[in-house]
């Protein structure tokens, strides 16, 4: 384990541990090694687990445990955790595709970057990216990290409305928006795959500690998976 | 099926139950009452299971019409609660026949009523949980909040004996109270003054609370903090802006943040700031992590040592 591996209190019933300072494939490794083993170890004294970044929020039942004990568990389990980066989570391709008609802002990120829009598209999908965190909304996974040459800092106005399935960049983070929702995010293209459905089992394609690769699909193949346009989303609101 | 029907929702009336746990890895929030305290006590006076689907009534304005007979019980804040017409009891089962109709007035002190029906109202769960997150369209009748002429499914049930709550238990509802906090996240990076300034400072409500959040308005409290990653939010946790403005998190608060934390409300105040009104006032004072776990388990031991009345419905 890290030596720096802490534990602060959060609140009455919740602790959260620290593995780092910033994020990494293998700091994203050992939380989820972590939180698998916390999970066994307190059972149904375990209320809910938040990992991110580089912390794991412990919250529990204090009627039945303490943070003294919770405390002794996330130690144990972060002494012991095996921390190989290739053994935690699953690998998901997530279809994509990159066009004018769905990702308004792709051709802007191209030329302020200097890049063409092939190879945005190339880079893009040339990286294996890390669900770091999922939140914001349910089943938004925030993905790391996007080649430096296709960062680009978020929309200086947010728009009021971005479609469920757009594939957008912020910084060196990217995502899949799992619902429309307003967002300041560069949308560079659309996904068919839900990232998020309440009557799905499992409901998301993707949990923290995955792996996710994009790969380009055309414009057909796309509206075959059952993906929406973003002027047929605006068009039918 | 039948039920109580809507035939006013008031400004924001929301089924909830004990709230949706577990389910924070994929972004869900936990939802459920603001005020657990009077949530709890409005089903144990009908005899329910604990965290049974209740109704929270923000503000008052609602009107309901039984279209069986049941028993309901009212509690949370100061309001006047008529059947009919004829003023009843909050804090106490009430016998409902088909074709009655429950009115909460607008409250006077507190913001937040419960409205309790024997053996829960009946709303299918979304991942384990019928409380209704607007935000995340989730929970409820159709994840929004309650509208006219919607049925609210309940069982039948008759009764002739009821429960009450004694008169010297009723929480009082104060625009003024002190808040206990456990120091917890970011709060050693925090000053000593800053900290001695957060709780000596006096922090009014503002308009732009709501159940994500309680914003306040005071003494602002600099972060030394500029950037840093999202990490897990719990409930109460205090939330330290940019602008230095605190924020109290709740029960539909985001699961995760990147803004530096000075620790959390211990739960049951958070329940007592949640009854807030904008422009109440709070005032923080720090509390160690054991005394904290003390006081849940006295609250609770309380909770079901309490002997309740008898009343003839």
């Amino acid at each position: 384990m890290t030596a720096t591996f802490s534990i602060d209190r959060a609140g009455e019933s919740a602790v959260i541990a620290y593995f780092g300072t910033s994020s990494s494939p293998e700091v994203s490794a050992a939380i989820h090694a972590v939180a698998q083993q916390v999970r066994r170890e307190l059972g149904g004294e375990l209320v809910d687990l938040i990992p991110s970044y580089a912390s794991l929020l412990v919250v529990y039942d204090p009627l039945q445990t303490d943070h003294h004990r919770v405390g002794d568990v996330l130690r144990t389990a972060a002494n012991n955790s095996v921390t190989s980066s290739s053994t935690a989570g699953k690998l998901v391709t997530l279809p994509a595709y990159y066009g004018e008609d769905s990702g308004p802002d792709l051709g802007s990120l191209a030329a302020t970057a200097g890049l063409s829009v092939e190879e945005v598209i190339r880079l893009h999908t040339g990286m294996e990216y890390r669900v770091y965190a999922i939140g914001f909304a349910p089943g938004f996974a925030y993905l790391g990290e996007v080649d430096e040459r296709i960062a680009a800092p978020r929309l200086a106005t947010p728009r009021l409305k971005v479609p469920r399935g757009a594939i957008a960049i912020a910084d060196r983070q990217t995502a899949v928006y799992p619902a429309t929702s307003p967002g300041g995010w560069n949308l560079i293209g659309m996904c068919p795959v839900a990232m998020f459905d309440p009557d799905g089992n499992p409901p998301m394609p993707v949990n923290v500690g995955d792996s996710v690769r994009f790969e380009a699909i055309d414009r057909g193949t796309f509206l075959e998976l059952g993906g929406e346009l973003i002027t047929d989303a605006v068009a039918g609101s | 099926m039948s039920g109580l029907r809507v035939i006013n929702p008031g400004l924001l009336s929301l089924l909830q139950d004990g709230g949706r746990i577990g389910h924070h890895a994929l972004g869900l929030t936990t939802g459920g009452p603001i005020d657990r305290y009077a949530f709890d006590w409005a089903n144990r006076l009908l005899g329910n299971k604990p965290g049974s689907t209740a109704l929270e009534v923000s503000f008052g304005g609602l009107e309901l019409e039984a279209e069986l007979a049941t028993c309901v019980a009212i509690t949370g804040a100061n309001n006047v609660v008529t059947v009919n017409g004829e003023t009843r009891k909050l804090w106490q089962g009430l016998v409902l026949q088909p074709g009655d109709r429950l009115r909460l007035d607008f409250c006077d002190a507190g913001c937040r009523n419960y409205v309790a029906v024997a053996q829960g109202f009946d709303i299918d769960p979304v991942f384990g949980s019928s409380a209704t997150v607007m935000r995340e369209n989730l929970g409820g009748l159709d994840g929004g909040k309650l509208r006219s002429g919607q049925l609210l499914p309940c069982g039948e049930t008759t009764w002739n004996q009821m429960l009450r709550l004694p008169e010297s238990l009723h929480p009082e509802y104060p625009d003024h109270l002190v808040a206990r906090v456990v120091p917890g996240y970011q709060y050693e990076h925090f000053s000593t003054v800053k900290k001695r300034l957060f709780f000596g400072s006096e922090y009014v409500v503002s308009e732009a609370s709501d159940r994500m959040g309680y914003r306040l308005d005071g003494p602002a409290v600099a972060s030394p903090i500029q950037a840093m990653l999202s990490e897990g939010i719990c409930l109460g946790a205090i939330q330290i802006p940019a602008d230095g403005q605190p924020i109290v998190l709740l029960q539909d608060r985001q699961t995760i943040g990147g803004y530096p934390k000075l620790g959390a409300v211990l739960s049951l105040d958070c329940y007592r700031l949640g009854q807030l009104r904008p422009g109440g006032r709070v005032e923080f004072t720090p509390i160690s992590m054991d005394e904290a776990h003390n006081q849940l388990h006295l609250a609770a031991v309380h909770f079901n040592q309490v002997e309740l009345e008898r009343v003839l419905a």
